[in-house]
């Protein structure tokens, strides 16, 4: 609508004012709809308009402006701020929400009214907004003068909800957003004049709480109404909190209730993580790593308790063995590798479950083992009693006690153990040793797949150069049937009038055995040896074969008078027994002469062929053992209701734990010699301590090395001239080209 | 312009000198018949007065009579530096080669002052750098064989004495009771035996505070360090 005539300032505040009063009449009575009249706010907007568009000097946008203000100023200072004022706790909360209510809706429609200020003049001089100047105007009149009352009586509201109490969630979150808009833009009244104590009072609370709690409560009990006390925090946010609390109270409740008590709760004596592991309790387990995992460094303690337990437990099956053994039984022994497997898997489960698979407890369960895995036991270090286990457990698989997947499962389990042991080389000098006698002598027993599997996971996880010399010996074992296989079809007739089988191995694969060429054997054998000897130089070029005679066995049919039966014999004990071929009585004296057998070997055959539970031979005098002035004679009268017997011969009594340790020794020296020598080699000049160092981080994966050891090595290399000291500082080394 | 500034001027009237510089290793033959002929006569009248006349060296009888003469033990110490200072390289003998060498260097040519130079000779070796190559060399010159890299105890503790006995005689009572007691090494390698001259000089002893197992000192010093350790406790 265009008008001709100019309004003056003050005719058209009159008209403003009077729009105003009517605003504020329509809230107070708080009808549902506040409405303006149409026509009264168009009224009202064109002469706002028209004010602004008149030409020079009627032209009163600036006064305007200044008319907003103040009129903002006037409703916040003279309606707003004495309804609050008067009110008091929950009462002061509701006016201020109501007012705070009132005053964006009065802003709302002045803004409207004044609308065209922002188009134009506004961003023209660049002034703050109508919405910011009352925001401001509602700050600095009303906010300032009362969120210190407010701020207390909304935390003393939101004490009495954690006590408990219902509260009028709706009141909190609009007073807050009060303190969140004083911000203007920032969020720093808000932090500053409530958040600030909140957060205090919270420490104060919680604090209060955790002192009763930790008293009177169990760990999981401690434990739950942690996590509720957490689940209720977390919802007070949503419900009428800023969501940038959230991570401080969190924070708080965390400390406060988890952290400075970890060490109690978690060494409670009858319920803490020991007593919890003990009992299975897996749900509050859980619950525990749930409640540490998102404090920093706060599963650390947790961890630790476990190491400390499981450390325990292994500690405690590791004593059992050895107090029985130090009451003469070994049987603890042999079972106990089994035992720690057992404690392994139940604990790994653990792991898995309740902690979530996280490294922090894959770490402690592997301290834990480590701790007690190297612990000797009846003068056996751990390294031999695995290698033991093992041995029976592949003689026992012949017979199928075991099904393909708990061979599996076992020998995975093996593997593993194997990582806690700190001598690896030890146990593979045992069960390199086993292995042999398994593969040579129980051979129709060996279940070829397991052993090679076995094999194969021991390599991937120690590397090819820890298991070449057990592949070898496994492949050198088809390698000779089929061997076999030629050297049988090579033949024209039987060599001797025996059926001989060879098995050729590879010396460097298998235990140095001692041997015995100097043996004379008999006419039949020794032809069967060249006949081998001679097929054997066709098919290889140049090799030397060592014969080990202390290792064969001979199947021997004994022409006794009742009936021939079949011997299954030592090729020592069928050698002494051929003897008897051409004489019918030997003495001792002759028989040692004739053959060539070392004392030790011969009494050992002796001893079973006529001492023991079958008398081949018949001895004078019959007494229990061999004497060299003995005679024996072949037994004509000997029987058995079997067709066919094994006569068993005992196995020379070597210290084979002495002599393994010996050569692992041994062996060694060499790797701590090469490794010195390498890390020199690359290094040029390298101070003692560090040489030292590398050296133990280098042959760490194989053996502990003993500093001692590594000591003596480096001088002995300084004699040999690998190595000399620095001529400033006799400390430091370097390297000889 | 001189060619080589180096050639001293006054020897350019003698053609045959080479070096102005006594220590010539292989003199001309002219020149050493023209220098102090009659010194080398009475250095040679020395040593034929005490050599063997067949093997034509100083043997272990011969320096013996030496020794009386001069009125020391052949166990005195002088003796050990007497032969470094040849340059000896056999342990009882003393060739002619390394006798000239010895009496050249302390420029005498008589007994009589060859006494009178021992004093001065050990004085000289004391000195510290002269000292660690007269120790190393005293090792060597226990060797009776060609390949030999280590010498038996016992003569170890019969050498320290002797060599270290005047100046560290607390460590070298302890050492050698220490070595005498235990039973691991049967013989002492080139760098022990350099290895306890070094623990004598840098280790406040008996007290072997500054001592320390975590660095290079040689396993049987370590050794020894612990068995003091046990006995003052």
């Amino acid at each position: 609508m265009y008008r001709a005539t100019i309004i003056d300032f003050e005719q058209g505040c009159k008209c403003l004012e009077a729009g105003v009063s009517e605003l504020k009449r329509i809230l107070e009575e708080e009808t549902s709809e506040t409405r303006i009249d149409p026509k009264q706010y168009l009224e009202l907007y064109t002469t706002i308009y028209n004010m602004c568009i008149q030409k020079h000097p009627h032209d009163h946008s600036q006064r305007l402006y200044n008319k907003y203000h103040d009129i903002v100023e006037h409703y916040a200072k003279k309606t707003v701020l004495p309804c609050v004022q008067q009110k008091h706790d929950e009462y002061l909360l509701r006016e201020l929400s109501r007012r705070w209510d009132h005053y964006k809706v009065f802003v709302k429609w002045l803004s409207h009214f004044f609308n065209y200020l922002e188009r134009f003049f506004i961003p023209q001089r660049n002034y703050p907004s109508l919405l910011e100047v009352a925001m401001k105007s509602f700050r600095n009149r009303v906010y300032l003068e009362v969120q210190v009352n407010a701020k207390d009586v909304v935390i003393a509201l939101i004490d009495k909800e954690r006590e408990g109490a219902q509260i009028d969630m709706e009141l909190l979150k609009n007073v807050l957003d009060i303190f969140v808009q004083s911000g203007m833009g920032t969020i720093e009244r808000y932090k500053e004049d409530f958040e600030m104590f909140l957060l205090e009072e919270t420490e104060s609370y919680y604090a209060r709480k955790a002192s009763r709690w930790i008293q009177e409560c169990s760990c999981p009990e401690y434990m739950i109404k942690s996590e509720e006390s957490l689940k209720k925090e977390k919802e007070r946010v949503t419900h009428y909190l800023h969501s940038s609390t959230e991570s401080k109270l969190v924070e708080i409740v965390q400390d406060i209730l988890l952290v400075s008590v970890a060490k109690h709760l978690l060494e409670k004596e009858h319920s803490g993580c020991s007593a919890l592991l003990r009992d299975d309790k897996t749900d509050d387990l859980s619950r525990m790593y749930r409640l540490y995992h998102p404090i920093p460094k706060g599963l650390e303690p947790v961890a630790d308790a476990f190491r400390i337990y499981v450390a325990r437990e292994g500690n405690a099956l590791i004593k059992q063995a050895q107090d029985a053994a130090a009451n003469g039984s070994l049987v603890e022994a042999q079972v106990l590798v089994g035992k720690i497997i057992d404690l392994h898997e139940k604990y790994m489960v653990y792991v898995m479950d309740c902690f979530k698979n996280h490294t922090l407890f894959h770490k402690a369960l592997k301290e834990a083992f480590e701790v007690f895995c190297n612990k000797k036991v009846a003068g056996s270090s751990s390294a031999e009693l695995v290698a033991n286990f093992c041995d029976s457990l592949f003689k026992k698989s012949g017979n199928d006690k075991l099904s393909d997947e708990a061979m599996e499962a076992t020998i995975d389990n093996v593997v593993k153990l194997l990582d806690y042991i700190s001598d690896k080389d030890i146990f593979s000098e045992f069960y390199r040793k086993k292995l042999a006698r398994r593969l040579l002598f129980d051979h129709h027993k060996v279940n070829k797949e397991h052993e090679t599997s076995m094999i194969t996971k021991l390599k991937r996880q120690q590397g090819g150069q820890y298991t070449s010399k057990m592949e070898g010996m496994v492949t050198d074992m088809q390698l000779a049937k089929e061997f076999q296989k030629g050297f049988k079809g090579s033949l024209t007739a039987k060599p001797g009038g025996i059926d001989l089988a060879v098995t050729v191995l590879n010396t460097g694969f298998w235990p140095s055995y001692k041997t015995s060429t100097d043996l004379n054997l008999p006419r039949e054998m020794v032809e069967c040896v060249e006949a081998f000897k001679s097929y054997y130089g066709t098919k290889t070029n140049q090799r030397k074969l060592r014969w080990l005679y202390s290792h064969g066995t001979c199947h021997v049919i004994g022409s006794f008078d009742p009936k021939p039966i079949e011997l299954v014999l030592s090729t020592y004990q069928a050698v002494v027994l051929c003897l008897f071929n051409n004489t019918e009585r030997l003495t001792y004296q002759e028989i040692i002469e004739q053959l060539n057998l070392s004392h030790e070997d011969l009494v050992r055959v002796l001893l079973s062929l006529s001492c023991a539970k079958y008398r081949i031979l018949n001895k004078e005098p019959a007494s229990k053992s061999i004497s060299t002035t003995d005679v024996f004679e072949f037994n004509s009268k000997f029987t058995s209701t079997m067709r066919r017997i094994k006569v068993s011969i005992p196995p020379p009594p070597i210290d084979e734990r002495k002599k393994v340790v010996e050569d692992v020794d041994q062996d060694r020296r060499y790797a701590i010699d090469a490794c010195i020598v390498r890390i020199m080699k690359s290094r040029k000049v390298l101070p003692h301590q560090q040489l030292v160092s590398q050296c133990v981080e280098q042959l760490s994966r194989m053996f502990k090395p003993d500093i001692k050891m590594i000591k003596k090595r480096i001088e002995d290399l300084i004699t040999r001239d690998y190595l000399k000291r620095d001529a400033k500082n006799h400390h430091i080394f370097n390297y000889v080209a | 312009m001189p060619r080589t500034a180096s050639k001293p001027k006054k020897k350019r009237s003698k053609p045959y000198t080479v070096t102005s510089s006594d220590t010539v290793s292989v003199p001309s033959a002219s020149s050493e018949t023209k220098k102090s002929s009659k010194e080398k006569d009475g250095k040679y009248k020395l040593f034929n007065k005490y050599a063997n006349a067949s093997s034509g060296v100083i043997d272990p009888e011969g320096i013996e009579k030496l020794c009386s003469k001069l009125k020391v033990s052949h166990t005195d110490i002088k003796i050990l530096m007497l032969a470094w200072k040849m340059k000896s390289e056999r342990q009882g003998y003393f060739t002619k080669a390394e006798w000239r060498r010895a009496l050249k260097a302390l420029k005498v040519d008589t007994i009589k002052k060859l006494k009178k130079a021992l004093p001065e000779l050990e004085q000289e070796v004391r000195k510290p750098l002269n000292f660690s190559d007269f120790y190393a060399y005293s090792f060597r010159y226990c060797f009776t064989d060609e390949k030999q890299n280590c010498v038996d105890i016992e003569t170890i503790c019969q050498l320290l004495d002797m060599v270290l006995g005047s100046t560290f005689r607390d460590q070298v009572d302890h050492f050698v009771n220490y070595l005498k007691i235990q039973n691991v090494y049967k013989v002492i390698t080139m760098d022990q035996w350099m290895g306890f001259y070094r623990f004598c000089n840098e280790i406040i002893f008996p007290d072997m505070t500054n001592y320390s197992l975590e660095l290079a000192w040689p396993s049987i010093l370590d050794n020894f360090f612990e068995w003091m350790r046990e006995k003052q406790a």
